[in-house]
């Protein structure tokens, strides 16, 4: 494939990309590029990229190849073909306008959900090799702006919405506040040294979302538990950095959420319902700073939910009605196999749960994770219509009686909310501490 | 400044505060804390509707609040507590608040002998910082972090923003917005970022990490760079006997620690971080990981032969600077280490060892099964208890004092107990 067919498309216009590409030249493309190829590219790089032997048998595992008319353009090996492949065919020496496609496919066009990886004979994992592509677009100053505006945003506050410390604590003060008007004497502990459990959130939780951490506090003060928020950066598990090929913002950023648990002295993390943070808290985040497995033990809320109801330690007042439907985000199924987990939750808190097929790890991501929808406005499009196989698992699921759609993930929250709304399926989607919260016994008074 | 000298060091067990009938007194209790002295518990508590205080040894501060939080005791045994007060915040001390209130006020920091506090504080969206109640200056910053108080107290530093951008303005941002400023007045020179920040012993000098643009990372003195960049740093920290400056840095994906922008250490390291110098400034040791998923501490360049999988953290050099002392956790199982050799107890939490002043004895605070106790040398007390403080060696060497909870719901009791260390270890 030669430049001008990888560069053909329609024109979105990104200041990240094209203000970046603008101060580019072929000459310091190839420089970068040889110094990633020598610094960093290891025989599993050239292992994904120089084994795959033209089988399709990936393409129908991606949502964007089948969402966009099978074609061969957005299929995984396709998306190799066009950036990795043929940087390597051409040791570098490529176009500024190659890269900007480039950065485009491998940001945009990839979720890196790692559905294909599962398909695939050889075992070839293209969200490895397009993360190395987002990397180099890092290095090149060519990544999309939104996404590295996030980026930035941690490099400074240690949070993605450019959360100041003031406002964080604040923000905790606010919702124990608010929560004490529904439950006498209901708290939000803050720095407390020493608890069973540090609880930690996302950016646009204190920003967008404080009801999470409203109810969050509700549970935890029901279940009777020991546990903390910090005060100070490090409270922010989220991880853009990762997905912009920042691995240097990446590794301060873990760390200091790491050493936050061990400064509390907690026993364990439990994060809340995020996909992508536990990808980098409990695999990526943590190896890049020379941890094998995560210092601090950590729980995906998923797995902190099992444990509550079958422990008995939150009591299910009435199920919850509505016929519900289960997404399952790629991180946390694909990623840590906690899709048995999920529905024993959602069993025990809805009445009724029709499945969505296929499901489990089979799964198709909801085309937001992977940084796509950190992107921001201009590809928002792009990537609703790139997943229309989601909306007809979602008219499906409501065609047999689904009124909920119940996604453990903010991403998967933030992608599937617009595939809903720009596609009229008419479906409510909630969290799983939406409706715990909503069903469960609830003291009047802690 | 040590005021030990000056504490009860009388062998025995004193019952301070019967803290399990605080919980009959107050609608609300929060978890304590005790003085360094161990004379004084403290916690917040709730003394009205919406109204807060803290109670100090059975008795609530006279004044309250709507909201308070952040109790520390200083090191010199005052309370402090950050208090709002219809929506005014500011900090008190041993229940009188400052003159001075702000919109915001949070990170309390001590000088170590107490006699400085520093706070960081937002007044009308912009961000400074206040020591002993009053302003750092006339400046404000569009935001603040990473604050850092000089020894005595005379000069703090802290990371600012000193240009607006527009969130999404990726660009303005990656010309540099960052900075550091000691006493409200900021370096000339901007960065992209700036982060953790040391004093030098002397008090004059100040060094941070910074990254100049999203690719290289290096370290600012008093507002220069060094001559070397690097994928990535740590935090430097000032030679207590100088002002060489050392750090860890990335180089040829690997980390050493450099010095002044020249490589000081020759291992390689796949992570090196927290480097401290002995008091003496005769060494340097480092929590580092010799290989990928290993830990352990490395001194002058030399790993100790002992690594732990989980992590290594809260180093100590003795007061000699002979002997080092760590946390080393394997499969969950925190053990203290010492000088390379860890204790025969293993425990599910394990907080900073401490030297006896003379160097010859270590103590620490440990966990297990959800009971605290102080292991001593390698001998655990024979007490456990609900929860405990970390211990403190007499200026003799000669004790140790604990600082406990003991016993059950309303019969808790908080206790200072002075033990001869000749009955601890026999």
């Amino acid at each position: 494939m030669n430049d001008a067919t990888a560069v053909e498309t329609k024109q979105i216009y990104d200041k990240g990309i094209e203000e970046g590409a603008a101060r580019l030249t072929p000459e310091k493309i190839k420089q970068v590029y040889q110094q990633m190829m020598s610094a960093e590219a290891g025989a599993r790089l050239k292992t994904y990229v120089q084994n795959c032997v033209s089988c399709g048998l990936c393409s129908e595992a991606c949502h964007f190849y089948l969402s966009y008319d099978r074609d061969p353009r957005f299929s995984p090996a396709g998306k190799v073909r066009q950036t990795m492949a043929e940087l390597m065919k051409k040791k570098g020496a490529v176009s500024v306008e190659f890269m900007k496609k480039t950065s485009e496919i491998a940001s945009t066009e990839c979720n890196l959900c790692k559905r294909c990886a599962q398909y695939c004979p050889f075992g070839l994992d293209v969200a490895f090799v397009m993360l190395f592509v987002r990397r180099l677009c890092h290095k090149l100053g060519i990544s999309p702006q939104y996404i590295q505006d996030t980026a930035h945003s941690h490099s400074v506050t240690g949070n993605q919405m450019w959360v100041k410390e003031d406002e964080w604590v604040d923000s905790l003060q606010w919702q124990e506040e608010e929560a004490q008007e529904e439950i006498e004497n209901l708290r939000i502990p803050v720095e407390k040294e020493g608890a069973e459990i540090f609880y930690s959130v996302i950016g646009p939780e204190p920003k967008f979302r404080a009801q999470l951490i409203y109810q969050a506090a509700v549970i935890f003060n029901a279940a009777g538990l020991n546990w903390t928020m910090p005060a100070t950066p490090g409270w922010d598990n989220s991880d853009m950095a990762m997905y912009t090929g920042d691995n240097e913002i990446m590794a301060r950023i873990k760390r200091m959420h790491f050493e936050t648990a061990m400064r509390l002295k907690v026993k364990r993390v439990v994060m809340g319902e995020c996909g992508h943070a536990f990808r980098s808290i409990y695999d990526v985040g943590n190896r890049a700073l020379g941890w094998r497995m995560p210092p601090v033990e950590v729980s995906h809320s998923i797995e902190f939910f099992y444990e509550l109801l079958r422990d008995d330690k939150i009591k299910i007042a009435e199920k919850y009605k509505p016929t519900v439907t289960i997404h399952d985000p790629c991180n946390v199924v694909r990623g840590r196999g906690l899709h048995d987990m999920l529905r024993y939750v959602v069993h025990a808190i809805c009445e009724n749960v029709v499945e969505m097929h296929p499901n489990r790890e089979h799964n198709y991501c909801c085309s937001a994770g992977g940084g796509v929808i950190n992107c921001g406005p201009p590809w928002k499009m792009k990537r609703v219509n790139g997943n229309k196989v989601k909306a007809q698992q979602l008219f499906a699921a409501k065609s047999r009686g689904a009124e909920t759609c119940v996604a453990p993930c903010h991403n998967c929250h933030g992608g599937l909310e617009d595939i809903i709304h720009h596609n009229e399926i008419g479906m409510d989607l909630k969290f799983l501490g939406d409706i715990i919260y909503e069903v469960m016994e609830k003291p009047e008074r802690v | 400044m040590d005021r030990s000298q000056d504490w009860n060091w009388n062998s025995g067990k004193r019952i301070i505060a019967e803290f399990g009938k605080w919980e009959e007194a107050f609608d609300w209790v929060e978890e304590p804390y005790v003085s360094p002295d161990g004379d004084k518990i403290a916690a917040v508590v709730k003394t009205g509707e919406m109204e807060f205080s803290v109670c100090v040894n059975g008795s609530a501060w006279e004044n309250t609040f709507d909201k308070v939080w952040y109790v520390r005791f200083a090191p010199d045994g005052r309370l402090t507590a950050i208090v709002s007060d219809t929506g005014a915040w500011t900090l008190a001390i041993d229940g009188n608040a400052w003159e001075e209130t702000f919109d915001y006020i949070w990170d309390t920091r001590f000088t170590p002998d107490g006699q400085t506090i520093v706070c960081n504080a937002q007044q009308g969206m912009q961000y400074l910082l206040v020591k002993n109640g009053a302003p750092w200056g006339e400046a404000t910053f569009a935001n603040i972090g990473h604050t850092a108080v000089s020894p005595d107290g005379s000069r703090l530093a802290a990371v600012v923003q000193t240009e607006d951008f527009n969130e999404g303005d990726i660009f303005k941002f990656q010309e540099g917005c960052y900075t550091v400023a000691i006493n409200g007045h900021a370096w000339e020179r901007n960065f992209v970022n700036a982060w953790e920040t040391s004093f030098s012993a002397n008090n004059q000098h100040v060094a941070t990490e910074v990254r100049l643009s999203l690719y290289d990372y290096t370290i600012a003195v008093d507002g220069k760079i060094w001559s070397a960049t690097y994928p990535s740093v740590w935090k430097p920290v000032f030679n207590p006997r100088d002002t060489t400056v050392t750090a860890p840095v990335k180089s040829a994906g690997a980390w050493i620690l450099a010095c002044d922008g020249r490589p000081l250490w020759t291992n390689k390291y796949a992570q090196l971080w927290h480097h401290m110098y002995s008091p003496d400034g005769d060494k340097i040791a480092a929590i580092a990981a010799p290989k990928f998923g290993r830990w352990t501490m490395a001194v002058d360049d030399q790993p100790w032969s002992v690594t732990f999988g989980d992590f290594v953290s809260e180093a100590v050099f003795s007061p000699d600077g002979q002997r080092l002392a760590c946390i080393g956790v394997d499969h969950k199982k925190h053990r203290i280490v010492v000088d390379g050799k860890p204790w025969s107890g293993d425990y599910d939490l394990a907080w900073q060892p401490v030297f006896s002043p003379d160097g010859q004895h270590v103590a620490a605070r440990v966990e297990k099964d959800g009971l605290f106790s102080v292991v001593v040398d390698d001998q655990p007390l024979k007490e456990s208890y609900r929860r405990c403080w970390d211990p403190v060696f007499s200026p003799d060497n000669q004790h140790l004092l604990v600082r406990a909870l003991e016993g059950q719901g309303a019969d808790t009791v908080y206790t200072r107990t002075v033990l001869p260390l000749s009955e601890i270890l026999g």
